[in-house]
């Protein structure tokens, strides 16, 4: 067991390691940060003296190894755009991002296994028709689109949601929250929708599918032949078994949500660290595209690694071969 | 540990409500929040809007851009600089007084490194401080447009910046953010009761302010966030949860308009869009021509008769533009109906032009082009593509965002490029000194003229007004018949608001809140 997770954790490392380097060199091709910092009376000796400062005319492995070298002594530097310490603005955004990913994940959850169990058992009903193919439109429609339509019908039409923003945000000195006022309810409303459907889509199809694979099995039919309920053996036979799957699809999705949530945060000016990161990207801030890449790629491997141990625990098939 | 939560939720909750219902509360958003609190460390048109609120100038302009007194009530010059009479009885938002030291430390802590406006003042080489009431700022060499200068220099006190260690503004080398960055302490209108950056930022009325009764504003309340989808922007507009949006996109206008409750003001621009032609150098680098066509003045007349300038208007900018034939706008020292002419559009003569100079068959040239700097960016420089290829110049457009568009023209990289030039100063030298003159910062077109390099200098120092206004005058002359830039036309900017709500609108697009009558 603890040799399984070392070989996991130090492929990790070396994970993280390719994505930073990676994530890094593509830097170069975002543009150049020292237009956007100085006024546009900075003369060329100015703009070449903070280049030299920041050191962006190194080789981008030089930018690299000092990033590295800054970042195992916990300094990830000044943001270019705002002037303030990277790690603090991460931590300050993060609690907006998770709100938003845990609302978003427990309705994409609770109607994906609903909706899934019932067009799996009813397969045949209108009802499930209706279901699967507005289902399709989850997958298809671009997250932009489906948070513009959100706010016009509700927003701007209806006048019953807030089109942006967080609403009141208390803050419990070690995090901000939304979740305890209205206003804040109201405001994640919509976003949170948004950014549940397309994995709302995917859960639903996944227990969908499974069930009706598991309705053919033969332990079904011995539990139908035992003369069990449909309630049991819906969701105490079958439902238990689909659930394997879909567990680990959600466990990567999460990541996912978070990372993702970039477009979702833009459109609703949610204050989280996707909505930070489309920021960077515009100004070319250098060290907190940086920082937030690293983050993402850590977050990725720690589920990943969770997910590995999970297996690990649940099935005795990998624990011998391991 | 939960109750007490709720109990502070609903006490928050209240505190929100209620003054909204007493007071004037203004709610408005823009697409990019103020960089910093830090007046000197951002050179940057939505964080002075957003300072200029809470902190002030010595001199500041209204809403017709005229130089108005704020912190100083009058100047004069001198031979040797500018002497400022101070406003007296002035209170910072902290209760400290207002005085002539805290100016001198305020344009020290302007001048030094880590500033963004070290540039703007570099003509001041000494102050002094005659009395509590009166400052002099020794000039190297004369200055005559030193008040100019100065609108977007704010004053901050020199106690409270010793007491939070922030004398020098923030440095990208610290590790650690300086108080400045997130708190305010001016003499401003409004005081910042909390900041929450790219969230939100609330300001109340100042009532200890000077000029309290003396503007028509009535706005108790300031409630400002950023929004920076501009679909969005418009959504909260639309749906009353904003009073005003300052950049609502130009697609978006009649859409406001034609909204029971909502209006649209619309005001020419303190900034000019135009093409640069690299001139300077002895071949172009992305053209097929053997040396460099733009060396010849007839070819760079030809590149100004080409473009339809009236049709980009209509068919681009729905009608929000002024084309022009100089790049500089209207408002700007030296903008006169006979330096900026009616433009002029001939494919014919353009063509001709092209023959004479041996480019009958045309030639070739990328065209480098910002994406999300100015209104319609893109689609202008695709309609001039078009337009060129009728005479029969061939265009490659190379569209991408400013951080990659503007390092290609400050590197002199770019042989045709866009460029958009604001001027803070409303004085034509500034547009010489970085544009025109052969050593501008901004001169990627390699312009060189000898006289006008002169009286770019001589401007700079020409204290008498007649005298100057003839030399910018003759300034201009010159560079309208060298043709070294295809001007296109001068922005209009537009704000959208709620009925409720009168702004006087301005040409430098900055919101000024004691001007802001809410019924």
């Amino acid at each position: 067991m603890v040799s399984f997770i070392l070989k996991r954790l130090a492929q990790s490392l070396l994970v993280m390691a390719i994505v930073s380097a990676v994530s890094f060199s593509l830097f170069n091709f975002v543009g150049d940060p020292v237009n956007n910092m100085v006024g546009q009376d900075a003369t060329r000796e100015q703009r070449v003296e903070i280049r030299q400062q920041l050191g962006l005319d190194d080789p981008i492995l030089t930018q690299y190894v000092r990033f590295i070298g800054n970042m195992t002594k916990g300094e990830f530097g000044l943001s270019y755009r705002i002037k303030r310490p990277v790690d603090d603005l991460i931590l300050e955004r993060l609690p907006a991002t998770i709100e938003l990913v845990f609302v978003s994940a427990i309705i994409s959850l609770f109607f994906g296994i609903v909706l899934g169990i019932y067009t799996g058992i009813k397969r045949n009903s209108w009802v499930s028709r209706v279901i699967l193919s507005t289902s399709l439109a989850g997958v298809s429609l671009p997250t932009f689109v489906i948070g513009i339509g959100l706010i016009y019908v509700f927003a701007v039409h209806l006048r019953w949601l807030p089109s942006s923003g967080r609403g009141g945000t208390i803050d419990l000195g070690w995090w901000k929250t939304s979740l305890l006022t209205v206003d804040g309810w109201r405001a994640i409303i919509l976003p949170s929708i948004t950014l549940s459907l397309f994995q709302l889509t995917l859960i639903l199809r996944l227990v969908r599918a499974e069930m009706l694979e598991v309705m053919r099995t033969d332990f079904i039919k011995f539990a139908r032949a035992r003369g069990l309920s449909e309630k049991a053996i819906n969701f105490r036979h079958a439902l238990r078994n689909t659930l394997v799957p879909v567990i680990t699809i959600i466990g990567l999705n999460i990541g996912g949500l978070i990372a993702f949530s970039v477009v979702t945060e833009t459109v609703f000016q949610w204050p989280g660290t996707g909505l930070m990161f489309i920021q960077a990207v515009g100004f070319v801030d250098v060290p907190i595209m940086a920082a937030y890449l690293v983050f993402v790629a850590l977050l990725f491997v720690i589920i990943n690694l969770v997910v590995d141990i999970l297996y690990f625990v649940i099935d005795p098939r990998i624990r011998l071969g391991g | 540990m939960l109750l007490r939560h709720l109990v502070t939720a609903s006490s928050l909750a209240l505190i929100v409500a209620g003054p909204a219902l007493a007071e004037n509360t203004l709610r408005w958003t823009s697409q990019g929040d103020a960089l910093t609190l830090d007046p000197h460390s951002q050179n940057e048109a939505p964080t002075i809007a957003m300072n200029g609120q809470m902190y002030e100038s010595l001199v500041t302009r209204d809403a017709d851009l005229l130089l108005q007194p704020e912190l100083a009530e009058s100047w004069t010059p001198g031979p040797d600089g500018w002497t400022f009479n101070l406003r007296k009885g002035v209170k910072f938002h902290d209760g400290s007084d207002f005085t002539a030291e805290d100016v001198a430390f305020s344009f020290e802590r302007a001048s030094h490194e880590a500033s963004d406006y070290k540039e703007q003042i570099k003509s001041i080489a000494s102050i002094e401080i005659i009395d509590d009431y009166t400052i002099k700022f020794t000039t190297d060499g004369e200055n005559p447009i030193l008040p100019n200068q100065l609108t977007s220099l704010y004053i901050m006190d020199k106690g409270w910046s010793e007491a939070n260690n922030v004398v020098v503004p923030q440095d990208y080398k610290a590790q650690e953010e300086n108080y400045a960055v997130r708190n305010a302490n001016g003499t401003g209108p409004f005081i910042l009761e909390s900041r929450a950056p790219d969230e939100q930022t609330v300001l109340t009325r100042n009532p200890d302010w000077w000029g309290n009764g003396m503007f028509p504003g009535n706005v108790d309340r300031i409630e400002y966030r950023p929004i920076s989808n501009a679909a969005t922007r418009v959504a909260a507009l639309l749906s009353g949860e904003v009073d005003f949006v300052l950049d609502p996109p130009l697609q978006d206008l009649k859409r406001i308009e034609a909204t029971d409750g909502l209006s649209v003001k619309t005001a020419a621009q303190i900034r000019s869009i135009f093409f640069g032609m690299d001139q300077g150098v002895d071949k172009l680098r992305t053209s097929d021509a053997e040396n460099n066509p733009f060396k010849d003045s007839r070819v760079r007349e030809a590149m100004n008769l080409a473009i339809d300038r009236d049709a980009i208007k209509r068919v681009v900018m729905e009608d929000l533009a002024f084309p022009t034939s100089m790049i500089t706008s209207p408002g700007v020292l030296g903008n006169t109906p006979e330096n900026d002419p009616p433009v002029t559009h001939d494919v014919a003569k353009a063509k001709e032009l092209l023959a004479e100079a041996g480019y009958p068959e045309g030639f070739t040239v990328r065209l480098d082009c910002p994406n999300d700097r100015y209104n319609n960016d893109e689609k202008i420089c695709q309609a001039a593509v078009s337009m060129y290829a009728k005479v029969g110049v061939t265009v490659n457009l190379d569209a991408l965002p400013k951080s990659q568009h503007f390092p290609k023209i400050q590197k002199r990289e770019s042989d045709f490029y866009m460029l958009g030039w604001g001027v803070p100063t409303l004085d034509s030298h500034y547009v010489f000194s970085y544009l025109l003159d052969s050593s501008g910062s901004w001169n990627a077109a390699g312009y060189n003229n000898a006289r006008v390099d002169e009286l770019t200098a001589a401007m700079a120092t020409e204290l008498d007004l007649e005298k100057r206004t003839s030399m910018i005058d003759e300034a201009w002359t010159l560079v309208q018949a060298d043709m070294p830039y295809v001007p296109i036309h001068h922005q209009v900017l537009a704000w959208g608001l709620a009925s409720t709500v009168d702004i006087p609108i301005a040409a430098d697009d900055a919101f000024r809140p004691r001007f802001a009558v809410m019924n």
